[in-house]
């Protein structure tokens, strides 16, 4: 049902938008975390639209390994405010291909000025099917035995989601130290759910250099990041979780794309023994001025 | 069929509203007036910098490289707004005028850190501590618009890359 809707109504929008983003030649330079899960204090410019790629592949005990996928379009709506959309997929494999379903995130930075710890607000709706496997946060009991289930069954159910985070990151000395809370509500009368995501980083060199290279070691940020669930409210704590811990990567490449890297591990026999997750993105400067003159005829 | 509907609603509410804040936030009734506002405000945040923060001396201040490092810097972040010569962009101020290149090296190092977020200005902590000073070299570099300077403008120096 998503996919017909999403064939139907949203791929033509979404082909455009890529071809457009992409063509466009006035990029921006990105500095951006290497975090998947994870989430630091820093929004995205105003103005700006970040085209957004990701991969997982993941192993699974007891049925087939999978292949999931995400697309993300970033705008910084102001310089406190980003909203972003979602589109996602995946592939199990020797079963089918599907699309699973959207999401609509805002970030909100309520203080003015920069603190040891920043605080961000998180508020996501998301609308998929119980097929989704692009793990992108950890929650509740979520196991890795739920992913058994075949998808022409498990995208049968429609789970209209509420997810709400409290990001505080600190930066020091170049390093990034992040910790996210999570509070998710099925709306369909289910209890409230919780989980966490801890994530260090640091570029591998804190002076840029004085002449334009690709390889020079400001241009990568190397981390680690860590989630998993914590049970929900009538059951809150470590039991029937799942765990993962996962080095991360991040390539800033002068030509404006960011490519990104990491090998994620189970920490626990709920999890999965082993996710490979890659991305790639780029960021459009002015995207805001060019919907702007569309909306001005033009002028 | 019911589930449909309501996946079409939601998807049409979702890209309007994700088009929304582009369209609205860019709504100015007089781009002029907005755009003096916006320098004004950036430069009284010069102001409002702390004395600790003022006192600060750049680290980079004698590095021969501060300076180009920084350009290339102010061009992959900076120019977008303040405009490749740093003379005033679309949505930022000139970084030439007086109140700029008068402030202390300290100052301008704030505003950096901490942005003047309500008025567009992000921040720029996810910059590295070293590069936000080099930026702060290649600004001090600058001088006055009006004043003839050894610094080349912002854009000719080098190529772009893409």
């Amino acid at each position: 049902m998503l996919g017909t809707v999403f064939i139907h109504r949203g791929l033509p929008l979404v082909s455009f938008l890529v071809l457009a983003a992409f063509s466009l030649p006035d990029f921006a330079r990105a500095q951006e975390n290497p975090y998947f899960v994870a989430y630091d204090h820093y929004l995205e410019e105003p103005g700006n639209l970040e085209i957004e790629y990701f991969s997982t592949f993941g192993t699974q005990r007891g049925g087939k390994d999978f292949h999931s996928y995400w697309m993300e379009f970033e705008y910084g709506a102001t310089a406190w405010w980003t909203t972003e959309f979602y589109l996602d997929g995946q592939t199990t494999f020797g079963d089918s291909t599907i699309f699973t379903g959207i999401r609509w995130e805002n970030r909100f930075r309520p203080l003015k000025r920069e603190h040891f710890i920043n605080p961000i607000l998180y508020v996501e709706y998301e609308h998929k099917s119980g097929a989704d496997k692009i793990l992108k946060e950890g929650e509740g009991h979520d196991v890795e035995a739920d992913f058994l289930t075949p998808n022409s069954v498990a995208r049968q159910e429609i789970i209209n989601e509420m997810e709400l985070k409290l990001i505080l990151s600190s930066t020091f000395k170049g390093w990034n130290f992040t910790q996210n809370t999570l509070a998710a509500k099925n709306l369909s009368n289910e209890p409230w759910e919780f989980g966490y995501a801890l994530g260090a980083s640091r570029p591998l060199a804190l002076k840029a250099s004085a002449r334009r290279c690709t390889l020079c070691p400001q241009n990568f940020i190397a981390g680690v990041e860590m989630y998993g669930g914590l049970g929900d409210r009538y059951h809150f704590g470590l039991h029937d979780t799942s765990h993962y811990v996962a080095p991360v990567l991040g390539w800033n490449l002068p030509s404006g794309w960011t490519l990104r890297i990491s090998p994620g591990f189970g920490l626990n026999d709920n999890s999965h023994q082993f996710l490979l997750r890659w991305g790639v993105s780029r960021e459009i400067n002015g995207f805001g001025s060019m919907v702007s003159r569309l909306f001005r005829g033009g002028q | 069929m019911r589930t449909r509907r309501t996946g079409v609603l939601t998807s049409i509410l979702l890209i309007v509203a994700f088009f929304l804040p582009p369209a609205l936030g860019q709504e100015n009734a007089n781009p002029a007036s907005e755009k003096k506002s916006s320098a004004e405000t950036m430069y009284s945040e010069i102001g409002r910098a702390p004395e600790k923060a003022r006192a600060k001396r750049n680290p980079l201040e004698k590095d021969p490289d501060a300076v180009a490092a920084g350009r290339i810097l102010f061009e992959q972040r900076c120019a977008e707004c303040h405009g490749d010569s740093a003379e005033g962009g679309k949505k930022g101020p000139s970084l030439r005028a007086n109140e700029i290149q008068d402030a202390e090296p300290g100052a301008i190092f704030w505003v950096l850190t901490n942005g003047v977020v309500r008025k567009g200005m992000p921040v720029w902590s996810k910059l590295p501590e070293p590069q936000r000073w080099q930026l702060v070299s290649f600004i001090k570099s600058l001088g006055p618009a009006s004043a003839k300077t050894d610094a080349p403008p912002a854009n000719t120096s080098q190529p772009r890359s893409r």
